[in-house]
C-alpha cells in the first residue's frame, strides 16, 4: 500500500514552514531603502497633478477662469469638471442588499458646487508638481456659499436643507434589528444601565499617502497605472467602467505600498481625474497626495454616537442590549463599498461575544458636509466593542461584581458552536472562555487589582479595563458581491517550477506590508516540499496575477492562502506523477522535500527536482512516452460554508491617570486572540500589535476637528495628534487557535483584531482609574480636557 | 520685467553617501526632493513635508536631520547620508539583521528614518538603551504599521550586540 500523501494536512508535512516566525523575505530590500513606492516609478514625459480644491464646505461655484493659469509656466493643461466629465462618467455608491441607502452622483472633478471642504473641482498639470502648485494659484474661481450641513444631530430636522435637494432629506440609509423582546427584558431586569457613547471621527493616516501614476499609451491601446492601493483587479473594473475601456486595456500595479488600512481601497475622485487626464492627455500623469490634502480627502471613518442601555438579572447574566446609534458619513456614499457598511456592522456586531436572547437596534447614516467617511480598518468593531464592554462594566459595577466574572459568566460558551449570535449571525467555532482564561494568567489580573488597591491608598489613580470582541474576516461574496459590487470575493494562486528548482507563485491576495506574500511564500514551499528561499512571490499586478480580491477585510491569508496551499499540492501532485514516470515508481510512494524527489517512506533521495526541471524542459524528448508534463498549477478558492469566519479575542488595558493634568499613562497592553492556524506568528503579533496602536491611536489622540461652518481645523500631522513611540506601551500577544473547518490551512484573519478591541480596553481602564474619584469618560478621544471635564475640574 | 523663478537654480556641492557631488538646485527645493528628484535616492521618504512624521529622516554631518526641513541649498559643503549609503558601506548591517529577525518592519515606508534615528542612538556611546530610552529616542519618527514593540526590540537588541561584541573581543584579547 502506497501512503496517500495527498492526504496529508500541513501540519504533517515535512518541513513545514506553517506556524513558525520565518522573516518575510521581501522586507530586505525595504530595509535597504529599495521599495518601490508609486513616487519613486520612473516614466518619461510625466505629467504631474494638482487639484485645486475646495475651501467651503458647500458652495456653488458661480465662476471658474482658468486662462491665466493656462499661461503660468511648465502648465501642460488645466482641466475642469465639466471638461473632464466628457471622459470619465459620475458614480453612485449604493448597494442592492442594503436596502433603501441613497446616494447622489459624484464626479471625479465638481461640476458646478462643491459640497466638503477639500473636494477637487479643478486640475492642473504640470512638468512639475511645484509648478502645477504655482498655476493653482492663478485660477480665479467665484464662489455662491450654501448653508453646511455640519451636526449630525441636526441633519435630520426638518429646518435643515438636504445637501442633495433631490433626495428629499440628509437620510442615507437605516437599518432596525428588534429581536426577542426586548421591552419585557428590560421590564425583568434588576439592573439597567445606559450610556451615551460618542467617537470621534478619524482618519487613516498612512505614512505614504496616496498615490498614482496612469501611463496612456494610444499606440498599445493600453492604460498601465502604478497605484498605492489593496484591490488592484476592483480598480481596473472601475477604470474600464467609467472610462470605456476594455480590461484587456487596463492594467494596474500595486507594487510597494506604503500602508493602507482600508484607506485605499475605495475611489476618490482625484485618483479617478489622474487616470481620465492621462488618456486626455495621451501621457503619463502621477498625483501622490500631499499630507495636507490628505487630511481633507482621504476617508474618514467612524463619528458616531450611540445611545445604548443594558439589561441585568441580579446575578449578573446580561438580559439584553437596546441601542441607537448615528453616524455622519460626509455628502456621498463613498463608491463601490459604499458608506452604510460600518452603521450595519456596529448593529451586526455589538454584544457579539455574549449569550443575550434580547436585542434591538437602530443605525440610521446622515449626510453631512464634511470629508466622506468609508471603511477604516476594523470597520464598526470599535464601535460595537466599546458599547457591549462599556454596559457590562457600568452593570457589574451596579451589581457590584468583578467585571472579569461578568464576562466570563456571559460569554457564548467555547462547547456551543457552531451557533447563531443574537444578531444573526453565524459562529463556526469561537474560543471566548479559553481566550479569557488566558488572558487572566497572561496579565496576572489578581496580582494587578491588589496593585491597583494599594497604590490607591497612595493617592495612584490606576485602572484595569476588558474588552471582549468578535471579528469578520475571510468575507465571501455576501460582503459586497450579493450588493451588485464587482468587487471579487474568490482569489486564485499560479505556481510554476523552473528548471533548477524553484518556484514562482502569483498571487490575488496583496502585500501592504502585513506580510502576504511571506505567509504565501510559506505556505507554497511547504505544499510543493520546494525550501523557501526558493520561492518567489509575485503578487499586485492585474496582468501577471489570477483574478482576486486583494487584500480587506482579513482575508489575505485565510482565503489567499488557502488557494495557494490547494495550487501547490496540485502542482506537487503534477510534478510526482512525471517523476514516478522517469523512476518507474508509483507517484503515492514520492514525496518532494527540500527540494528533491525523495521516497515517501524513508526519505531516501531519488533526484533533485533540478534534475527533473532539466529532463522536462530541455530533454523532453527522453520522456517516457505519453508523459505530458505540467508544471504550472493554479487553484481559485472562496468561503463557501460561511458568509465570514467570526474570530475572537480579548483585550486588557492597564493605565494610570493624572488627576491632576487629565494625562493618561498606557503602562501594558495584553492581547489574546484567535484567528484560527497561526501561519507565522511573528508576522500575526505584529499586525495585532499595529492594530492595538491604531485602535489606541482612536481611543486617546485622533480626531478629525470641524468647526461650525464645515471648516476642517487640524489637518496637518503637527495638529492632528497620532500614536508615537514614547506613549506607546509593551504589548503582550499570545493565542488560541480554533482552526475553520472551511479550508484546509485552518487560518482566519486577524487584521482587525488590535484595532477592535482597543479603546474599549483603553477606556474601560481610565474609567475604572477613575470609578472611586466618582468621575466617567465617554467620548472619544479621551483627551487629557475629556479627563479633566469628567473630574469636574474644567 | 518678469519676477525671479522661485525655480531659478543655485550650484551646490557635497559629499553624499561617500562620494563628491553636485548639482543646480532651485531654490525652494527641500534637501529630501533633492536627493529623490536629482540623485534617485528614493529610500528618502516622504510622509508630510511638515518636519512631524519623520520617514525622510537622513544624516548630515553626523546628525540625524528631517531632509523636509532643510533647503537643498543648504546641503553646500555638508555630508550627507541616507539609508542607501549607510547600507552600502555595511555600518548598520546589524541593525538592519534586528529589524528583520524581529519583523520591525510592515510596509517599510518608515523603516529608513527609523534605522537612520537608530544609528545617530547608537552611534552615541553613551547613550542609555532602556526600552523607554529607545522610545524617547524614537518618539518623532511615525509608524503606522508596527505598533513600535517590535522596533523597540530590534534597537534593544543591536545596542546590547554592540555593547557585548566589543567588550567580549577585548576581554578575548587579553586572554
Ligand atoms: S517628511 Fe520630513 S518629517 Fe515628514
Ligand atoms: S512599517 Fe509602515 S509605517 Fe512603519
Amino acid at each position: 500500500m502506497s501512503a496517500d500523501l495527498s492526504g496529508l494536512t500541513f501540519l504533517d508535512r515535512p518541513n513545514s514552514y506553517i506556524g513558525r516566525s520565518v522573516p518575510r523575505p521581501n522586507a530586505r530590500r525595504l530595509l535597504e531603502g529599495r521599495g518601490v513606492y508609486v513616487d519613486d516609478v520612473a516614466v518619461a514625459r510625466l505629467g504631474h497633478v494638482a487639484f485645486l480644491r475646495s475651501p467651503h464646505a458647500h458652495a456653488r461655484i458661480v465662476a471658474l477662469d482658468t486662462a491665466d493659469a493656462k499661461a503660468m509656466p511648465g502648465v501642460i493643461a488645466v482641466v475642469t469638471g465639466p471638461e473632464l466629465a466628457a471622459v470619465c462618467t459620475p458614480w453612485v455608491g449604493v448597494l442592492g442588499h442594503f436596502k433603501g441607502l441613497r446616494s447622489a452622483p459624484q464626479h471625479a472633478l465638481a461640476l458646478d458646487r462643491v459640497t466638503w471642504v477639500g473636494e477637487p473641482f479643478c486640475a492642473v498639470v504640470a512638468r512639475s508638481r511645484a509648478e502645477a502648485e504655482d498655476a493653482l494659484a492663478a485660477i480665479m474661481v467665484e464662489f455662491d456659499p450654501l448653508p453646511a450641513v455640519v451636526d449630525m444631530e441636526t441633519a435630520l430636522e426638518s429646518a435643515t436643507p438636504p445637501i442633495h435637494p433631490e433626495l428629499g432629506d440628509n437620510l442615507a440609509f437605516e437599518r432596525v434589528l428588534d429581536v426577542g423582546d426586548v421591552d419585557a427584558a428590560f421590564r425583568d431586569a434588576a439592573v439597567v444601565v445606559e450610556e451615551t457613547f460618542q467617537f470621534g471621527r478619524h482618519t487613516g493616516v498612512c505614512l505614504e499617502p496616496r498615490a498614482i501614476l496612469a501611463d496612456w499609451a494610444a499606440a498599445d491601446g493600453m492604460l498601465t497605472v502604478h497605484h498605492s492601493f489593496q484591490a488592484p483587479h476592483m480598480m481596473q473594473d472601475i477604470l474600464c467602467k467609467h472610462l470605456a475601456l476594455s480590461e484587456g486595456a487596463v492594467r494596474v500595479i500595486c507594487k510597494d505600498v506604503g500602508g493602507s488600512f482600508g484607506i485605499k481601497v475605495h475611489i476618490y475622485p482625484d485618483e479617478m481625474a489622474t487616470c481620465a487626464l492621462a488618456l486626455m492627455l495621451k501621457r503619463p500623469v502621477k498625483f501622490v497626495a500631499d499630507r495636507l490634502e490628505s487630511f481633507q480627502s482621504d476617508i474618514h471613518a467612524r463619528d458616531h454616537r450611540v445611545t445604548a442601555r443594558m439589561a441585568f438579572s441580579a446575578e449578573g447574566d446580561i438580559l439584553a442590549l437596546d441601542m441607537d446609534d448615528l453616524t455622519g458619513i460626509g455628502p456621498y456614499s463613498v463608491y463601490p463599498r459604499t458608506s452604510a457598511v460600518e452603521a450595519n456592522q456596529v448593529v451586526n456586531l455589538t454584544g457579539g461575544p455574549y449569550r443575550h436572547q434580547h436585542y434591538r437596534a437602530r443605525a440610521r447614516v446622515v449626510l453631512q458636509n464634511k470629508a466622506p467617511t468609508c471603511q477604516y480598518r476594523a470597520v464598526g468593531h470599535p464601535i460595537a466593542t466599546m458599547v457591549a464592554e462599556g454596559l457590562i462594566d457600568l452593570g457589574a459595577a451596579r451589581l457590584g461584581l468583578d467585571p472579569f466574572a461578568v464576562r466570563v459568566r456571559n460569554v457564548i460558551p467555547d462547547d456551543a458552536y457552531p451557533c447563531a449570535g443574537v444578531s444573526g449571525i453565524k459562529l463556526e467555532k469561537l474560543s471566548h472562555q479559553a481566550a479569557l482564561a488566558k488572558l487572566r494568567a497572561m496579565m496576572d489580573y489578581d496580582g494587578l487589582r491588589e496593585e491597583q488597591a494599594l497604590l490607591r491608598q497612595r493617592g495612584i489613580h490606576r485602572g484595569i479595563g476588558l474588552a471582549a470582541f468578535i471579528e469578520i474576516t475571510n468575507p465571501s461574496a455576501a460582503f459586497y458581491g450579493v450588493g451588485g459590487a464587482r468587487i471579487s470575493a474568490q482569489d486564485g494562486c499560479t505556481i510554476r517550477l523552473d528548471p533548477q528548482g524553484g518556484v514562482v507563485a502569483a498571487v490575488s491576495v496583496t502585500e501592504q506590508g502585513q506580510g502576504t506574500e511571506g505567509i504565501i511564500a510559506q505556505i507554497v514551499a511547504t505544499a510543493t516540499g520546494v525550501p523557501m528561499d526558493q520561492v518567489r512571490v509575485i503578487s499586485g499586478d492585474t496582468q501577471t496575477t489570477p483574478y482576486g480580491g486583494g487584500t480587506w477585510a482579513s482575508r489575505g491569508a485565510g482565503i489567499g492562502g488557502e488557494a495557494a496551499w490547494q495550487a501547490g499540492k496540485a502542482l506537487r501532485g503534477n510534478v510526482l506523477a512525471v517523476a514516478g514516470a522517469i523512476l518507474q515508481a508509483d507517484p503515492g510512494s514520492l514525496d518532494i522535500r527540500d527540494g528533491a524527489v525523495v521516497d515517501a517512506a524513508t526519505g531516501t533521495e531519488r533526484m533533485p527536482l533540478s534534475e527533473l526541471g532539466r529532463i522536462v524542459y530541455f530533454r523532453p524528448d527522453t520522456l517516457p512516452p505519453g508523459v505530458q508534463p505540467e508544471f504550472v498549477a493554479t487553484r481559485h478558492y472562496v468561503p463557501k460554508d460561511y458568509p465570514f469566519a467570526f474570530t475572537n479575542g480579548v483585550q486588557a488595558s492597564y493605565v494610570e491617570v493624572d488627576t491632576e493634568t487629565g494625562f493618561v499613562r498606557l503602562l501594558k497592553h495584553w492581547c489574546v486572540e484567535d484567528c484560527g492556524t497561526v501561519l507565522n506568528p511573528l508576522l500575526v503579533d505584529e499586525q495585532i500589535r499595529g492594530g492595538i496602536v491604531q485602535g489606541i491611536g482612536g481611543a486617546l489622540f485622533e480626531h478629525c476637528l470641524y468647526d461650525a461652518e464645515g471648516q476642517l481645523l487640524n489637518g496637518s500631522m503637527a495638529d492632528y495628534l497620532v500614536p508615537m513611540a514614547g506613549e506607546m506601551p509593551d504589548i503582550d500577544v499570545a493565542h488560541v487557535v480554533s482552526a475553520t473547518a472551511s479550508s484546509e490551512i485552518g487560518a482566519k484573519g486577524a487584521g482587525e483584531a488590535g484595532t477592535a478591541g482597543a479603546p474599549a480596553a483603553v477606556v474601560n481602564a481610565i474609567n475604572d482609574a477613575l470609578a472611586p474619584l466618582g468621575a466617567r469618560v465617554s467620548r472619544q478621544p479621551v483627551t487629557p480636557d475629556v479627563v479633566l471635564e469628567a473630574l469636574g475640574l474644567i | 520685467m518678469a519676477p525671479e523663478s522661485p525655480d531659478r537654480a543655485h550650484a551646490v556641492a557635497f559629499t553624499l553617501n561617500g562620494e563628491a557631488v553636485r548639482a543646480h538646485v532651485p531654490a525652494r527645493m527641500h534637501l529630501g526632493d533633492l536627493l529623490r528628484e536629482s540623485f534617485g535616492l528614493t529610500g528618502v521618504h516622504l510622509g508630510c513635508e511638515h518636519g512631524v512624521c519623520g520617514a525622510c529622516t537622513i544624516l548630515v554631518d553626523g546628525r540625524a536631520v528631517r531632509a523636509c526641513l532643510m533647503l537643498g541649498v543648504q546641503a553646500d559643503g555638508a555630508t550627507v547620508e541616507t539609508v542607501e549609503g549607510l547600507t552600502e558601506s555595511g555600518r548598520i548591517r546589524d541593525l538592519q539583521d534586528a529589524f528583520h529577525t524581529r519583523n520591525a518592519l510592515q510596509c517599510g515606508y518608515c523603516t529608513p528614518g527609523m534605522l537612520v534615528t537608530a544609528t545617530e542612538l547608537l552611534n552615541d556611546a553613551d547613550a542609555a538603551t532602556s526600552r523607554e530610552e529607545i522610545r524617547a529616542a524614537i518618539a518623532g519618527n511615525y509608524c503606522r504599521c508596527t505598533g513600535y514593540h517590535a522596533i523597540v526590540d530590534a534597537i534593544a537588541a543591536t545596542a546590547e550586540a554592540r555593547r557585548d561584541g566589543p567588550k567580549n573581543s577585548r576581554r578575548e584579547a587579553a586572554e
